[in-house]
């Protein structure tokens, strides 16, 4: 009897890698064999196969069947693989015209029933696969629109196993009661990103945060830069509110980078229903119980990312920060400096993108009584270094932009509502500074002005002349670092660009220093 | 006496007759010792061939192929040795067959032969 071959993907992180699926029936006892790297739910695969298989009223063959996946080193994790396992077995017993599978990529997850189930990781998978040459893939109908995403992709889509295989054959369309659908990858219509305000239903304003004008200038500032963020204050002031708003101001995602999102969010299964592609900067806010790999991404099995990856392009907002775990906190260090997350397994190395905008708030003391002077605070003077230090220094280096929110009377918060602007109109100015900096950092890699290289920063993006002479004297009396040097930098342009001129001058610089310090206000 | 065992008893004298007809010499048929019972024990050359007959009047327990599982198949082989020890007979090699037989509604019988199984 012949061997048959389909196409699967695997997934590594959010790289897809294609996996040829050999089925080949030999003369013996019943019996399936399914080698290659299996994990237990692949494993599993052999029951659900089977039943999925005799339940479309297809004959199993009475036969030894093995089923091989390769390369066989890559490990191969989860239930995608069952669409493609099972016709590969019916087209080796001659079930299915072999030349019906060539150049198909199967992906989906069978029910005993033969149902086809959505899986996990669909946009990255169609992504390799159009990658590595597939022009037509079949998934499941719940997956098709974000299969379709990938342009020059033909998606065929069915709800049952038994639709799919009428359609391999050439049969009629129209007995079957689950047609295939087949649907143009990307053809969607071209990404507009809307303003539609969040999904919650009330709608977040930068306006609404009265009283601290100094703390939204600071916001402005790092969504104009992608800049990170801490905020230090007592309770009540506004900082959750603030960092919620952030997304408010963020210009919507292009295209490369809301299939990058819509990738991670995809792998970790969050994507929510009807909505296939991300279009708005993500904000995500972990509690600070979240162990690390919670926030780094982890995992044994399925390397699963983190809320450092699934806050890519957009906000990561640690509320309560010195509340997380110390080697929480450190391990962050890694995505600030890279913009990426390496997980590190046993035989596999997952990469997810991880390039967000930290916003850190914390309160001043445990018992946040004391701030701005005020002496209500119980804690000693002992308690209250300890509380901060467990930010531990090398993180908050890594912050570009620090404020202090102070208490706000009631008659700051009624004269603050005339001077405070609506997200809308700081969006705009957000969006003309990134606007300048895309401009001027066209021959590079880099898209903002965090993201410059400290080398640059020296070299091709130099600052006006006698810019530097304020940062000389923070660095003579050891307030900065070498690294902060290139922060307080990259801050500075963003200043610039905010101010529409072509280059930051000694004021942006004492200002960016300001920030950096946290004594700015 | 039931009627799975008839149909056993006639399922096993068809796979005989097949066997025949495939050119096989039937040495033995229902041998018993201690250990449990060879079906069939046939030659085909220089080949000992011991047969386990499996016969089903449906397939609603699955085929009669699946039921033989990789215990019996160890039994199977441990028998066939245990028949050339009883007979003092040389033989070049020993071969586990399986032939599994289905009866459908109208009384015809499907006959599956699966050679070398363990």
């Amino acid at each position: 009897m012949p061997v048959a071959r389909t196409h699967a993907i695997a997934l590594v992180g959010v790289e897809g890698h294609e996996v040829e699926i050999e089925a080949d029936i030999q003369n013996g006892l019943p019996g399936l064999l399914l080698i290659g790297l299996p994990d237990t739910a692949l494993r599993e695969a052999r029951d659900r196969i089977r039943a999925a298989i005799v339940n479309s009223h297809e004959q199993w063959p009475q036969r030894r069947i093995t089923v091989g996946l390769s390369p066989a080193s890559l490990p191969k994790r989860g239930s995608g693989f069952d669409l493609g396992i099972a016709v590969a077995i019916l087209s080796a017993a001659d079930a299915i015209p072999a030349a019906a599978l060539e150049g198909v990529a199967f992906l989906g997850e069978l029910g005993l029933d033969g149902q086809i189930r959505p899986v996990r990781g669909v946009l990255p998978a169609m992504a390799a696969a159009a990658a590595s040459g597939f022009r037509r893939v079949a998934v499941p109908h719940a997956n098709a629109a974000e299969a379709a995403l990938v342009p020059g992709l033909r998606v065929l889509s069915a709800n049952s196993l038994r639709g799919l295989l009428g359609w391999l054959r050439g049969e009629a369309v129209g007995e079957e009661a689950d047609p295939v659908q087949i649907t143009e990858g990307g053809t969607e219509p071209s990404l507009t990103p809307l303003r539609t305000g969040r999904s919650t239903g009330c709608r977040l304003d930068l306006a609404d945060v009265l009283g601290q004008p100094t703390a939204r200038r600071a916001a402005e500032i790092c969504a104009a830069g992608g800049h990170h963020l801490s905020m230090l204050g007592p309770p009540g002031a506004g900082k959750t509110m603030l960092a919620e708003r952030i997304p408010t101001v963020l210009p919507g995602l292009d295209r490369t980078a809301a299939l990058e999102v819509t990738s991670i969010h995809s792998v970790a299964g969050v994507l929510p229903d009807g909505s296939p592609l991300l279009t708005e900067p993500p904000f995500c806010a972990p509690h600070h119980t979240a162990t690390k790999a919670a926030i780094v991404g982890g995992g044994s099995g399925m390397i699963h990312p983190g809320a450092a990856s699934l806050a890519h392009r957009g906000c990561l907002f640690l509320d309560e920060a010195p509340e997380f775990g110390r080697d929480v906190l450190d391990a962050l260090r890694q995505p600030l400096e890279s913009g990426e997350v390496v997980v590190a397994r046993l035989g596999t190395i997952a990469r997810f993108p991880a390039r967000f905008t930290l916003v850190l708030a914390a309160n001043p003391c445990p018992c946040a009584k004391g701030s701005g002077g005020r002496a209500a605070c119980e804690c000693s003077p002992a308690e209250r270094r300890r509380y901060l230090a467990r930010l531990s220094g090398p993180l908050l280096d890594r912050v570009d932009v620090k404020v202090e929110f102070l208490p706000v009377s009631r008659s700051e918060l009624l004269s603050d509502r005339k001077f405070a602007e609506p997200s809308a109109k700081v969006a705009d100015r957000v969006a003309a500074a990134r606007q300048r900096a895309a401009d001027r950092l066209r021959d590079t890699p880099w898209q903002l002005n965090g993201e410059i290289p400290g080398s640059e920063l020296r070299g091709r993006f130099r600052p006006a002349p006698g810019a530097f002479t304020p940062l000389e004297r923070a660095i003579d009396l050891g307030q900065i670092s070498a690294r902060g040097l290139h922060r307080v930098l990259r801050v500075a342009w963003t200043l610039a660009d905010l101010a529409e001129v072509s280059r930051p001058t000694a004021d942006h610089t004492s200002y960016a220093l300001g920030l950096w310090l946290g004594v700015s206000g | 006496m039931a009627d799975k065992d008839d149909l056993g008893r006639l399922g096993e004298q068809l796979a005989a007759e097949y066997l025949q007809q495939a050119g096989m010499r039937i040495l033995d048929r229902n041998w018993r010792c201690a250990e449990g019972e060879l079906d069939i024990v046939a030659a085909e050359r220089r080949v000992l061939v011991a047969c386990e007959v499996k016969t089903r009047s449906g397939l609603g327990f699955g085929s009669p192929l699946e039921a033989i599982s990789r215990r019996k198949r160890a039994r199977l082989r441990g028998l066939a040795i245990s028949w050339i020890r009883a007979h003092g007979v040389l033989f070049d090699e020993v071969r586990i067959d399986v032939i599994g037989l289905v009866r459908d509604r109208a009384g015809h019988f499907t006959i599956d032969h699966v050679r070398g199984v363990g």
